[in-house]
């Protein structure tokens, strides 16, 4: 058969999906700096025990409020100073980078996960079902989302794994409505008629039919998300109703120098720097990403 | 010769609503469809937009049940029946759609396509599913290494060889195309309805053929139903269909598909207006402000299908 000759030579010369994203996503430099920047921070954040020059929570005797080592009186123990008890602020610094990461992350997968099952459930069910979940989702969007993760924090008392249920909360709304817009037209295609027709029960149907054909928006608002976590639980952090001292968290560090802001700014400026560098690195990644998943935007 | 479908007036009505304040309108999307159909013959199912013929597959393929009326498969009732009777009935009427850039999983491979009908319904091990997948993609037509790509890597006609191929893997008695070459170009059309003719040959398959293509029909069709806006209007064997068409909307249809034969005189009947909207259908024959011959007592009378020579026509005046 002659169409299926000239078939063969066209499908040899695409390039693979893999190689497709590579291709797509490597063309935004921003992207490319995120992704390196993310790797870096997420190493940083393994290593911590191995890398940090100090026990983040030692309070070292006569250290205290030193500045950083380009500042006049620095002290060559301590790169970048020490805080107002005399605590190493790169070693805290990194140990933060490990709580950000993991709050930042256990958000993105819990959300994802109770996400999807919501929104398959209101897009397969409908009718009753459907509008309770879509109603309750539009009641945690109204209120604003610290105003309700603090709310949710002084129902169930500040602590890390408090604060990761908050923001998880906080942040359903959008992984469910993604979801169940996507798996509402994904349903009307034909593809999942014959699906039906073949006898593919309802929970296969939805799992292995319908799912992996919403992945692509859900990727890039999960990558999103993790960055929006991280901003969350640095806010409640520095409102205090994070994670809880001594832990070295980077919200909490910013609010217990508060009153050091005018005389040892470097001690405020770090952990700020931090949140701020990790979030912009997430985020370029996801822009990045976006673009190179959705095809309307990919340069052909 | 053994039945392997029976439908007895079968009726699917919608309910639509026409918004906030007006009332629930009822949408008569079949009305009333009677036919048999035998092991390895084909029904061709014709008429234009909106006439009901893809609310017949819905309900022949059991994705929705009909209003009214009552279909066998087999020797089995299938209205009222119960959820295991349905799940035993189900591989038996298989689909293949229109629109073969549709109808695939952009993110399955071919052959896991082909194996999860297999996977859902028997009890067969893996071994043995790729096997018969690997058979089926030779009987359709697709090369063995086909079996790892995806279907974004393949032509439309090859993608329904595919869907095709996935219809046939659960080895039901009857198929039901719905537009299956339409959106083909014509060369592939011919491979394809080829193939459909050499399956139905060797897998004694009985088909439920809804086109809107006539000559396509003509090529392929044991018995034709053409339908107009629900309701069958002539039904009966391709032969007498086609050569002495006895429903006026029949005729137009024969009179307006090309004939490959410059010198033969043709009177073209051209039907006026437009197709009514399906939520007013006129009253008496919904065919009467679109048809040639149309009377007073068109307006008062739905007229019924009987049996004028080999067919069955639904006119007052047919003869």
């Amino acid at each position: 058969m002659p169409s299926d000759t000239v078939i063969a030579s066209a499908a040899a010369a695409p390039p693979g999906p893999v190689r497709a994203f590579w291709n797509a996503f490597s063309e935004n430099r921003g992207a490319v700096i995120g992704l390196f920047a993310v790797l870096l921070i997420c190493v940083v954040a393994a290593l911590a025990p191995l890398l940090a020059p100090h026990d983040p929570l030692e309070q070292v005797k006569g250290a205290t409020k030193l500045p950083p080592f380009w500042v006049e009186g620095a002290d060559p123990r301590f790169w970048l100073g020490t805080d107002a008890v005399g605590r190493d602020m790169l070693s805290r610094l990194m140990f933060g980078a490990r709580i950000s990461l993991f709050i930042g992350l256990s958000v993105m997968v819990v959300s994802m996960v109770v996400g999807v099952a919501l929104g398959l459930a209101a897009a397969w069910y409908g009718g009753l079902i459907d509008v309770l979940i879509i109603r309750i989702m539009d009641l945690i969007m109204a209120i604003p989302s610290l105003v309700l993760a603090i709310l949710i924090i002084a129902m169930i008392g500040p602590s890390l794994s408090n604060t990761i249920i908050a923001v998880t909360i906080v942040y359903l709304p959008r992984y469910v409505r993604l979801v169940r817009a996507s798996a509402l037209a994904e349903l009307s295609k034909d593809y999942v008629t014959a699906a039906k027709v073949a006898g593919v029960g309802p929970f296969r149907l939805m799992t292995v039919t319908v799912l992996p054909n919403c992945l692509a928006p859900l990727i890039v608002q999960a990558a999103l998300g993790v960055s929006d976590a991280i901003l969350e639980a640095a806010g409640l952090g520095f409102l205090g109703l994070g994670a809880q001292p001594p832990t070295p968290e980077w919200g909490a560090m910013l609010a217990d120098t508060r009153d050091l802001m005018l005389s040892h700014p470097w001690v405020m400026a770090l952990p700020g720097l931090c949140i701020l560098l990790t979030v912009m690195a997430i985020n370029l990644m996801g822009d990045g990403l976006r673009d190179a998943l959705d095809p309307r935007l990919r340069k052909s | 010769m053994t039945t392997v479908l029976e439908a007895r007036d079968l009726k699917r009505y919608y309910s639509v609503k026409r918004g906030l304040f007006a009332g629930e309108a009822t949408l008569k999307a079949l009305d009333g469809a009677s036919f048999t159909l035998e092991r390895g013959k084909t029904l061709a199912v014709v008429g234009e937009s909106g006439c009901g013929k893809s609310t017949l597959a819905r309900l022949l393929t059991m994705i929705e049940g009909p209003t009214a009326g009552s279909f066998r498969i087999g020797e089995t009732e299938v209205v009222g029946a119960d959820r295991g009777t349905l799940k035993g009935l189900r591989p038996r009427v298989q689909i293949v759609f229109q629109n073969p850039y549709g109808s695939l999983n952009p993110r399955q491979k071919i052959g896991h396509a082909l194996e999860e009908p297999l996977l859902v319904n028997t009890a067969l091990p893996a071994a043995e599913r790729t096997r018969k997948a690997r058979e089926m993609m030779q009987l359709v037509g697709l090369r063995p290494e086909h079996y790892d790509r995806y279907p974004h890597m393949f032509s439309g006609g090859q993608r329904q060889r595919i869907a095709i191929a996935r219809a046939l893997m659960l080895e039901p008695e009857i198929l039901v195309l719905d537009e299956p070459v339409s959106a083909l170009d014509l060369s592939i059309q011919a491979q394809v309805l080829n193939l459909l003719a050499e399956l139905q040959e060797r897998l004694k398959l009985a088909y439920v053929f809804i086109s809107h293509d006539l000559s396509v029909v003509r090529h392929i069709a044991d018995d034709v139903m053409v339908m107009y806006l629900g309701r069958v209007v002539e039904q009966g064997p391709r032969e007498a269909v086609f050569d002495g068409p006895k429903h006026p909307y029949t005729q137009a249809l024969l009179s307006a598909t090309p004939v490959a034969d410059p010198a033969r005189k043709r009177e073209r009947i051209v039907l006026k207006g437009e197709l009514p909207s399906p939520l007013s259908p006129p009253s008496g024959c919904a065919f009467r402000n679109r048809c040639p011959v149309a009377r007073e007592a068109c307006a008062a009378e739905v007229p019924l299908l009987r049996p004028i020579g080999p067919q069955m026509v639904a006119c007052h005046f047919a003869s």
